[in-house]
């Protein structure tokens, strides 16, 4: 039961392009899943194989324990909602939906019946018989789920379901997607690039990065303890930092940052002393404060000087100079006007932080930093998504200079 | 603005619409009069107005080649259109370069004169000619069997000329065909021909039609095809109208043949284009 969809070893390479590289992956019952990477990571391959339009080159794809790895894409019980939704432009909204009951040659009184009630279930009865080219983006889209659902898949795959919606629609179908997910009860195996998406639909993620899965978990897992620093990076913003460990008092030990301060750190990974750690610490983690903040037990704190402030509505993204590190801070203001000295460019101001916040790392990758945002690439967008494909291009020159300056 | 712009748009038109006027209006027109006029002893058309052409349409010889000239134009019309589907499924597939040779390929016989194309044929099927002898030697034909001077020799010849004209319109159709619908009906349980059929083919319907008409006409119409690889057996209303022109010298005979054609083509095409008309007009809400 556990074990409902499974993706063993699976491996494809188009030409000398390896896009899936051994792939692992077990999906529950019921889970909304999410296959979540920048573009070009192989996810939409992943799905692809799982549709059965694309054959892997070795590896299985188990199915409530049957092999569906080279069976025809009409002969598997699955559906999918294509990106562009594939619409039949010579079809009706009703017979779109129709589509596959008609080929299983079922009474037309049943079809009948099946259709009117998913036309209510995406709230179209009005436009069954309107042709595709008259919906808008959003109608279309919840056509197409219809159209797949109706023909009660073991599993439905999404492939970036909502990327060509604007955003406030965007939001909107999320929710829309969450209840129909809730009614019935249907896997869902979900491709996206936006990891907003895939935090507030998924019951478990899988990051991908360059055909490997980086890592599966809760939202909470992976945002709270991001086994990489692509993982850390690529989902919401952080900061780097490498150290060396002076010594092990479990569970906590002491590092000492270079170019920075000595930083206690929660050690979960058994590292010993002499070793060499790389940290990921979130940017909302930091208290900053004008006065130097009371010493506490656990609690790091460093000093420097505001660089950047961006104000973003229902928070504030600051950058901190100390010594060659720019650091980033998030920072959600209840009362901004009331009480707070508000902040400037050059002021001298101290960051504390517990030390459970500082994440260890078990793979650093020099180029993730390029995933980091910097202040001069920096443009206000409230969904905090970022589009990686386009940023990993702009940093790449740059961001390993001029981003996270690293001694 | 809006009104220098019509204006311009009237203006544009002039020279297409005066063309189409000159010479295809009013000779149409003059086809259809001159066959209600009396025929010249000499070729001419003589003075006053008769019935006698039409009349002359009457004739029992009539009823067997117009049969003749429907079925061999339907048919190789349909064949046209049939082989054109997966030729152009399978350009429109190909990456870009090697379409454009590809479609390069299916154009060069055009480089080549019409009658000499055709003229090729009649050598290649003549009853002395390489293909016969090929037959005979595979025991496939009998050394008397007859290639030449018969309706099917038309019919290969008809195909033979038109099939490029029904692939490049089937074929810019299917180079705009989203591809990612098959793999949908496919998803959706269609097997690989049932999203063929119910997916493709109505999704390249504009280039099928025009297709078919591109085809169809200039068929029904085949003149030199049965003069030349056809025997007096395979004639059709093409080679009558000539045979009138050029034998019988009775030009109004001649019209009325050639105005029954015409009409035959253009009321079917008219009645289906104001149709369409009126549908978009609909659509549009107006």
């Amino acid at each position: 039961m556990s074990d409902f969809l499974v993706f063993d070893g699976v491996s494809k390479s188009f030409g000398s392009v390896k896009v899936l590289d051994n792939v692992c992956l077990t999906i529950k019952k019921g889970d909304i899943f999410s296959l979540l990477g920048p573009s070009g990571c192989g996810k939409t391959t992943l799905l692809r194989i799982c549709a059965g339009f694309e054959e892997p080159d070795s590896g299985r794809v188990i199915l409530e324990g049957h092999d569906i790895t080279r069976l025809a894409p009409n002969r598997r019980s699955v559906n999918t909602v294509f990106q562009n939704y594939a619409l039949f432009p010579n079809l009706s909204v009703y017979e779109n939906i129709a589509f596959g009951l008609r080929l299983k040659k079922i009474d037309p009184r049943q079809i009948r019946r099946e259709v009117d009630s998913f036309l209510e279930l995406i709230q179209l009865t009005d436009h069954a018989d309107k042709m595709p080219d008259k919906l808008s983006g959003g109608q279309k889209q919840r056509v197409a789920i219809a159209r797949a659902l109706i023909n009660k898949p073991e599993i439905l795959l999404l492939d970036e379901p909502l990327a060509a919606l604007d955003l406030k629609l965007r939001q909107r179908m999320l929710v829309d997607l969450d209840n129909i997910h809730d009614e019935v009860g249907i896997t869902f195996l979900y491709v996206t690039h936006d990891q907003s998406e895939a935090m507030s639909l998924s019951d478990e993620i899988a990051v991908m990065n360059n055909g490997v899965i980086e890592q599966t978990g809760t939202p909470t897992q992976i945002y709270e303890a991001p086994r990489t620093s692509f993982v850390a990076a690529f989902i919401g913003d952080t900061n780097f930092f490498e150290g060396d460990v002076v010594s092990v008092k479990e569970p906590y030990s002491m590092l000492n940052v270079d170019g920075f301060t000595s930083v206690e750190a929660y050690n979960d990974k058994m590292i010993k002393t002499g070793e060499r750690v790389y940290l990921s610490i979130r940017p909302e983690k930091f208290t900053i404060t004008i006065n130097r903040p009371e010493t506490t037990e656990r609690t790091n704190m460093v000093q420097g000087t505001v660089e950047e402030i961006i104000y973003m509505g229902y928070h504030t993204k600051y950058w901190i100079r100390v010594n060659e590190y720019l650091i980033s801070v998030k920072r959600m203001h209840d009362r901004y006007m009331l009480d707070e000295k508000m902040l400037t460019w050059g002021d001298p101001v101290w960051l504390s932080w517990h030390a459970d916040y500082c994440y260890m790392l078990e793979q650093y990758n020099l180029r993730d930093e390029a995933l980091l945002t910097i202040p001069d690439e920096e443009i206000p967008d409230e969904s905090g998504s970022n589009d990686t494909a386009d940023e990993t291009d702009s940093n790449d020159t740059q961001g390993a200079d001029e981003a996270e300056a690293r001694p | 603005m809006k009104k220098k712009g019509r204006l311009y748009e009237v203006l544009l038109s002039i020279p297409s619409m005066g063309w189409l006027v000159i010479f295809f209006v009013i000779p149409t027109v003059l086809v259809i009069a001159m066959a209600f006029r009396a025929a010249d002893p000499y070729g001419g058309i003589g003075e006053g107005w008769t019935l006698e052409s039409i009349r002359d349409l009457g004739n029992p010889n009539y009823p067997a080649i117009i049969w003749r000239t429907i079925w061999l134009s339907v048919v190789s019309t349909a064949i046209c259109i049939v082989a054109a589907i997966p030729v152009s499924y399978h350009i429109a597939r190909l990456r870009k370069k090697i379409q454009d040779i590809i479609l390069l390929l299916v154009i060069v016989p055009f480089w080549i004169n019409f009658l000499i194309r055709i003229f090729a044929w009649k050598v290649f099927l003549h009853p002395e000619g390489l293909f016969k002898h090929l037959l005979v030697i595979l025991h496939i034909a009998d050394s008397d069997t007859l290639l030449l001077y018969r309706p099917g020799a038309v019919l290969v010849v008809i195909v033979y000329s038109y099939l490029p004209f029904a692939i490049m319109p089937i074929y810019a159709s299917a180079e705009k065909f989203n591809y990612n619908l098959i793999e949908a009906a496919m998803d959706l349980g269609a097997s690989r021909i049932t999203a063929f059929l119910k997916i493709f083919i109505p999704g390249i319907r504009q280039g099928l039609l025009t297709a078919f008409v591109i085809v169809f006409i200039p068929a029904l119409g085949s003149y030199i095809v049965p003069d030349i690889v056809g025997g007096p057996g395979s004639e059709m209303i093409g080679s009558k109208i000539a045979q009138r022109t050029f034998v019988d010298r009775n030009l109004p005979h001649a019209s009325a043949l050639s105005a029954i054609l015409a009409l035959a083509v253009i009321v079917p095409a008219g009645l289906s284009m104001t149709r369409q008309l009126f549908k978009n007009r609909k659509t549009m809400g107006i």
